[in-house]
C-alpha cells in the first residue's frame, strides 16, 4: 500500500468548516476533512454521530448549512445538471445496496455509463462485464438483484459506482447489512480497490479493514471529528476519551 | 317494434362517441396525471404548489362544475371556436388526471427512496431517476387503481351528453319522447353498452397487470 501524498496540492476532496442541522439537531460541526487523492480513510464513531451524513453531504445527497465541500477543486453546485455531472464522479455505496429492482445485474451496471456518461452500449455492456468479473459477479450478470445474496448484491453496487469512472469512492457501512460469510467478499474487493489506488472515503467499524487498507482513522462523535490518526496509532493509543470508550465497547462484543 | 335494429345507427353513433370520449379523456388524464405527479415529488417547491394545488382542487370540485367552467368560461376568456367534444374531453382529462396523479404518486411511494437515492449518485437527473428507475417501478402498482380510474372516466363520461355531444347517455333523448318506446329497453341496451365499454377495459388493465407482474 503506497502512502498517501500529504501536500494539499493534491487534495481530492476538501470539506471546509462544513455545519448541518436537521431541525434543531446541529449533526455536523464545523467539519473540516482533506482527502488526498489516492488514499483510504475509514471514519468511525458511535451511531448517530453523524458519519452517513458527512457521507452524504459529500455528493450532496444531504445539503449543508454553511461551509464549503470542493471535488477535485471545484465546489459543489447546488442543484440541477452541473450537480448531476459532479456527482457521477463520486461514487457511493449504501449500506442496503439499492440496487435497482427491476433491472437485470448488468442493466443495473450499464444505466449510468449510457444515460449520464453517453456512451454507446456496446462499449457500456462490455466495461460492465469487466467490472462485474472483477469484483467477481460475472456469471450473475443476467439476473435481477432479488436473485443474489447480499454480498453479491454489494459487490455489484460496486461495480455500479466504479463504471462511472469515479474520482472517488464514498462506502457508508457497506458490509453492515451482509451476514457474517459475506462481509469478507466485499472487504477483499474493498482492499483490491485500495491498492488499485482508488481515494476511498468508508464509513466502518471493520477493524481489520481500518488496519489492513486505511491511511488514516477518523473518529467523530456527536457531529464533530473528535480524532484523526494512522489506524495503527488510533486502535492501540487513542488519544480522546470518547475513543477510548467507544473501542473498548466494541472491541469487547 | 325493436329499438335497438330500429335506431341502430344512432346506437352505433353513440357508443362510438362514448369509446372516443373514454379514450382521448384517458390519454389526456394519463399524461397530464404522471406530469402532475413528478411536479408533486420533484426538487422545485413552486411546481410541488401547483401539482398540490391542481389535485386539491380538481378532485373536490364537481365534474358537472368543471364542464360549465370550460364550456362557459373558456369562451368568455376568448377562447372561442372549440369544438364541444374536445371541450369535454379536456374537461374529463383534467379531472380524471388529479386521480390519476394520486395514483401514480402512491405507486412512486411504494419505490424504495434508497433506489432514487442510487440513481442519482451515479448523476442521474431527476428526470432520469424518475424515468428510468421510479416510474417503471411504480407503475406496477398503480395499474389495478388507473384500472379503476378508467371505468370511472367511462361512466363519467355521460356528463357530456348534457353539454352537446351526441354520445351514448343522450341516445336517449331522441327516442324516448317522440316514438314510443319503453324507456326502459331503452336504459337496459345503453347500459349494456355501456358495459361492454368498462369490460374491455379492465379486461385490458388485468392484461396490462399480468404482462408487468412477468416481466418483473
Ligand atoms: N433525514 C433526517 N432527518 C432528521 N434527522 C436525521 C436524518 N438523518 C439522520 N438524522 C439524525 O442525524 C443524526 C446523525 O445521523 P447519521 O449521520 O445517520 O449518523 P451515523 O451514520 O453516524 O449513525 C442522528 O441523530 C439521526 O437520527
Ligand atoms: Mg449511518
Amino acid at each position: 500500500m503506497s502512502e498517501a501524498p500529504a501536500d494539499s496540492a493534491d487534495a481530492l476532496v476538501v470539506l471546509d468548516k462544513v455545519n448541518k442541522h436537521f431541525g434543531a439537531l446541529h449533526v455536523l460541526q464545523d467539519i473540516d476533512l482533506t482527502i488526498a487523492r489516492g488514499e483510504v480513510v475509514v471514519v468511525i464513531g458511535p451511531s448517530g454521530s453523524g458519519k452517513s451524513t458527512l457521507c452524504r453531504t459529500i455528493n450532496r445527497l444531504e445539503t449543508t448549512d454553511s461551509g464549503t465541500i470542493t471535488i477535485d477543486g471545484r465546489p459543489l453546485p447546488q442543484e440541477g445538471r452541473e450537480l448531476a455531472r459532479l456527482r457521477a464522479d463520486v461514487g457511493m455505496v449504501f449500506q442496503s445496496f439499492n440496487l435497482f429492482a427491476h433491472k437485470t445485474v448488468l442493466e443495473n451496471v450499464t444505466l449510468g455509463q449510457v444515460k449520464v456518461r453517453k456512451k454507446d452500449r456496446k462499449s457500456a455492456e462490455a466495461t460492465a462485464r469487466t467490472l462485474l468479473d472483477r469484483v467477481g459477479v460475472g456469471a450473475q450478470a443476467e439476473k435481477y438483484p432479488a436473485q443474489l445474496s447480499g454480498g453479491q448484491q454489494q459487490r455489484v453496487a460496486i461495480a455500479r459506482a466504479l463504471a462511472m469512472d469515479p474520482k472517488v469512492m464514498l462506502f457508508d457501512e457497506p458490509t453492515s447489512a451482509l451476514d457474517p460469510e459475506m462481509i469478507n467478499e466485499v472487504l477483499e474487493v474493498m482492499r483490491q480497490l485500495a491498492r488499485d489506488g482508488m481515494t476511498m472515503v468508508v464509513v466502518t467499524h471493520e477493524m481489520g479493514f481500518a488496519r489492513s487498507a486505511a491511511n488514516r482513522v477518523v473518529f467523530m462523535a456527536d457531529g464533530r471529528i473528535v480524532e484523526e490518526a494512522a489506524p495503527e496509532q488510533f486502535f492501540s493509543n487513542p488519544r480522546s476519551d470518547r475513543a477510548k470508550d467507544f473501542l473498548s465497547k466494541i472491541l469487547h462484543h | 317494434m325493436n329499438v335497438l335494429s330500429d335506431n341502430f345507427a344512432e346506437f352505433r353513433e353513440g357508443f362510438l362517441k362514448t369509446v372516443e370520449l373514454t379514450a382521448y379523456s384517458g390519454v389526456l388524464a394519463l399524461l397530464l396525471g404522471t406530469l402532475i405527479a413528478a411536479f408533486r415529488v420533484s426538487p422545485v417547491p413552486a411546481l410541488r404548489a401547483f401539482g398540490t394545488a391542481w389535485v386539491t382542487l380538481l378532485r373536490n370540485t364537481p365534474l358537472v362544475l368543471l364542464f360549465l367552467t370550460v364550456t362557459l368560461g373558456l369562451p368568455a376568456l376568448g377562447l372561442k371556436g372549440w369544438d364541444d367534444f374536445w371541450l369535454a374531453v379536456l374537461a374529463l382529462g383534467s379531472y380524471t388526471s388529479a386521480f390519476i396523479c394520486e395514483a401514480v404518486r402512491s405507486g412512486i411511494n411504494t419505490v424504495p427512496v434508497g433506489q432514487a437515492e442510487a440513481a442519482r449518485s451515479i448523476g442521474m437527473t431527476f428526470g432520469q431517476t424518475l424515468g428510468q428507475v421510479v416510474l417503471p417501478q411504480a407503475v406496477r402498482t398503480a395499474i389495478p387503481p388507473i384500472g379503476s380510474l378508467m371505468i370511472a372516466l367511462a361512466k363519467n363520461t355521460a356528463i357530456a351528453s348534457g353539454f352537446n355531444v351526441g354520445e351514448l347517455a343522450s341516445v336517449q333523448k331522441g327516442l324516448n319522447s317522440d316514438q314510443g318506446y319503453n324507456i326502459y329497453v331503452i336504459f337496459l341496451w345503453i347500459a349494456l353498452c355501456y358495459l361492454i365499454i368498462t369490460f374491455a377495459i379492465s379486461g385490458l388493465f388485468r392484461l396490462l397487470e399480468s404482462r408487468l407482474a412477468v416481466v418483473r
